[in-house]
């Protein structure tokens, strides 16, 4: 805000207005070069901390639910630039995911019981658009009361027990490859590609970054702030229960508690790739190699032995590290 | 007749005696249908329910009241419970009251590191303290080896003040509930200091602009908000006996977050009473109490914390429309 009063107030001299940044310059204080240089790093680093770690095959095998994550991420960075956020996407897999199960266990067969995942994504989704967008409530708050109530619902509905017994064809996605790559892997390149297009070169992709740097001044544009909104958080329902489809085949089962806690790997994976938390800015790139370096970390910590109890403390502590490290690039660069 | 109905319309706007209201038709509902639910032991086990909750609200409104959010209290509730229990294990000879100083000062010290990295940075403070849920939680794991500490290790003391006390017998954690529940009041209501966490909530921009020294003030909220939070984590040690790395406060901060927002505070900040705290409070807890004696499974309770959640915000539109912004864009840089 004290930005655009800034711009007005202080005219700088025409001298130095003149002057562009010199390209290399721009490029290199992108957040997204930062995280493909931190993905260089991390990959050197953990390479050195143990020679296990080089084998690409393990370290897509093991790490297929960092890349579940990941695809809810993609969206979540699409909300986030529009001015929003969704805190429920962990729960919004878990109820759909127990909903897949209890369906299939009624008779109704693994293509209608994902047509019922699928479509309860889409209604989650929306409930949260008409909180956010017809009742104008904040979605941060929104989201940490769907957050429970989702995952409340799923306990409702699953009980504590696992669901399982799903026909041998659909469990185990994360081991089926096409060309040695395994399923959510290609998933996650072939979402990011469309993403990435929608994002960068569609009207509407153009039209979300507006509606995050200033929604006013979208609606006055004519931008169609809430339908564009609504299709968002639509889209994170879905986007969820795919999601939460993967990590059922993945698992063999569904319980309540599936992704326990996964927001703050979306959230994660979102600061990471350099998208801005007040909104307007960010990319899908970003997201993307973001993903990458949060598995490379992972699949780090994990052959070298650290305890996953004790990972988390790497993961909060990359969360406010890189949210201070993206907001100091996106301040520094808005002058 | 028109100046009854004017008192009585004015006493149901405001918030605290509409939950109130809503705290007795529930009772006498749940009471109708299963007559044990009125009677001396239920108030009993809701009044036990309650205080680890109601110690948080507060620390957790005085946050949401200065337009910023605590994401990261359950880590703390078991990081100060397991440092705590550690103390007592490793040092079997301290007495009881020591547990109270090293989680209180513990949790005074995590909730100052929030309040640190949100005021520094200019973050927002749900991705920090969520961030910090996690970190919290990774370390407490590290210090305590992934280890329990078992119930031989807490002073009986301590359990006993789960139990009873020299105060006609109410459980001493009730007693301190309610004497923190006061002593916000007094702060809030009738101190400069607390003025001014109201005032910096309303208007973030105004503050400094009247002489109020925003940041110090900010430290102090989320410093309190992490003392209060350890005080919690004590209480655990107290309640149930036991602190576990992987259980122990995991899941507090929605309860306490759905109390609050229950109780009537604003998270667009400037708005939230004890009082209407603590009656959200015992109304989450008479909730909770009810279910089991209701017949109604245990795994509707989430359900139904989230869903008043969500009602209790809806409710609150109207006090939401004095173009307030979020959160998040309150505090853009």
């Amino acid at each position: 805000m004290s930005g655009a009063e800034d711009a007005t107030t202080r005219t700088p001299p025409a001298a130095d207005a003149a002057t562009p940044r010199p390209r290399w310059q721009v490029i290199l204080v992108r957040p997204e070069t930062v995280t493909f240089l931190f993905l260089i790093v991390a990959t050197i680093g953990a390479s050195w901390l143990s020679p296990f770690f080089a084998d690409v095959r393990y370290i897509l095998e093991s790490f297929t639910f960092y890349f579940e994550f990941a695809i809810v991420a993609l969206i979540l960075t699409m909300v986030i630039i529009s001015g929003e956020i969704d805190l429920s996407a962990a729960s919004m897999m878990a109820l759909s995911a127990s909903l897949f199960g209890v369906a299939y266990q009624a008779g109704l067969g693994i293509p209608g019981a994902m047509a019922v995942s699928l479509l309860s994504g889409v209604l989650m989704g929306a409930f949260n658009g008409f909180l956010v967008i017809n009742m104008k409530l904040p979605s941060i708050i929104v989201t940490i009361g769907t957050l429970t109530l989702f995952r409340g619902l799923a306990q409702v509905i699953a009980g504590d027990k696992s669901i399982g017994k799903f026909p041998a064809w659909f469990i185990g996605i994360d081991y089926r490859f096409v060309f040695d790559v395994p399923i959510p892997v290609i998933v996650f390149l072939i979402v990011s590609l469309i993403l990435g297009i929608f994002l960068g070169t569609s009207a509407i992709g153009r039209q979300i970054y507006q509606i995050g740097t200033s929604p006013i001044a979208a609606r006055h544009a004519g931008i169609r702030v809430n339908r564009i909104k609504y299709g968002l958080f639509i889209a994170m329902g879905l986007v969820s229960s795919i999601a939460g489809l993967l990590a059922a085949s993945r698992l063999a089962s569904v319980r309540y508690d599936l992704a326990t806690g996964g927001e703050l790997q979306m959230v994660l994976i979102v600061m990471l790739g350099g998208t801005y938390i007040f909104g307007g800015r960010g990319t899908i790139l970003g997201t993307f190699l973001a993903a990458w370096l949060l598995v490379v970390i992972a699949t780090g910590m994990t052959v070298a032995n650290i305890p996953i109890n004790a990972q988390l403390t790497v993961l909060g502590l990359l969360l406010i590290v890189s949210i201070i490290a993206t907001n100091a690039i996106h301040v520094r660069t808005q002058r | 007749m028109n100046r009854i109905t004017g008192v009585i319309g004015a006493l149901l706007r405001r918030r605290a005696a509409g939950i109130a209201v809503m705290l007795l038709i529930f009772s006498l509902v749940v009471g109708l249908i299963q007559p044990r639910f009125l009677t001396p032991d239920t108030l009993r086990i809701v009044m036990l329910a309650i205080p680890l909750i109601m110690v948080a609200a507060m620390g957790q409104m005085m946050v949401l009241v200065s337009r910023h959010v605590d994401l990261s209290m359950g880590s703390m509730l078991g990081f100060t419970a397991i440092v705590a229990g550690m103390v007592f294990r490793d040092f079997p000879d301290v007495p009881w009251w020591v547990g109270f100083i090293v989680a209180i000062s513990t949790g005074a010290v995590l909730g100052l590191f929030n309040g640190l990295v949100v005021t520094i940075f200019k973050l927002p403070s749900i991705i920090v303290t969520l961030g910090t849920l996690s970190l919290f939680r990774g370390v407490l794991f590290l210090i305590s080896d992934a280890r329990q500490v078992d119930p031989q290790f807490i002073p009986s003391a301590l359990i006993q003040m789960s139990q009873t006390s020299p105060v006609f017998g109410i459980p001493g954690i009730v007693l301190i509930a309610f004497g923190v529940a006061f002593l916000t009041y007094l702060f809030l209501d009738h101190t400069r200091l607390g003025r001014q966490i109201y005032a910096i909530g309303s208007n973030p921009a105004a503050a400094p602009l009247r002489g109020i020294r925003v940041v110090p003030v900010t430290l102090l909220v989320f410093t309190l908000s992490g003392a209060l939070s350890g005080l919690a984590g004590i209480m655990y040690a107290s309640r149930f006996g036991y602190v576990n790395p992987s259980i122990t406060g995991v899941g507090f901060e929605f309860t306490v977050i759905a109390a609050v927002v229950i109780g009537g505070a604003s998270i667009n900040g400037g708005v939230g009473t004890v009082l209407g705290t603590v009656l959200g409070v015992i109304l989450l807890g008479t909730v909770s109490v009810a279910l089991p004696i209701l017949a109604v499974s245990a795994f509707w309770q989430d359900a139904i914390f989230g869903a008043v959640i969500v009602i209790a915000l809806l409710i609150d539109r109207s006090v939401r429309e004095r173009g307030a912004r979020s959160v998040v864009a309150g505090h853009r840089p």
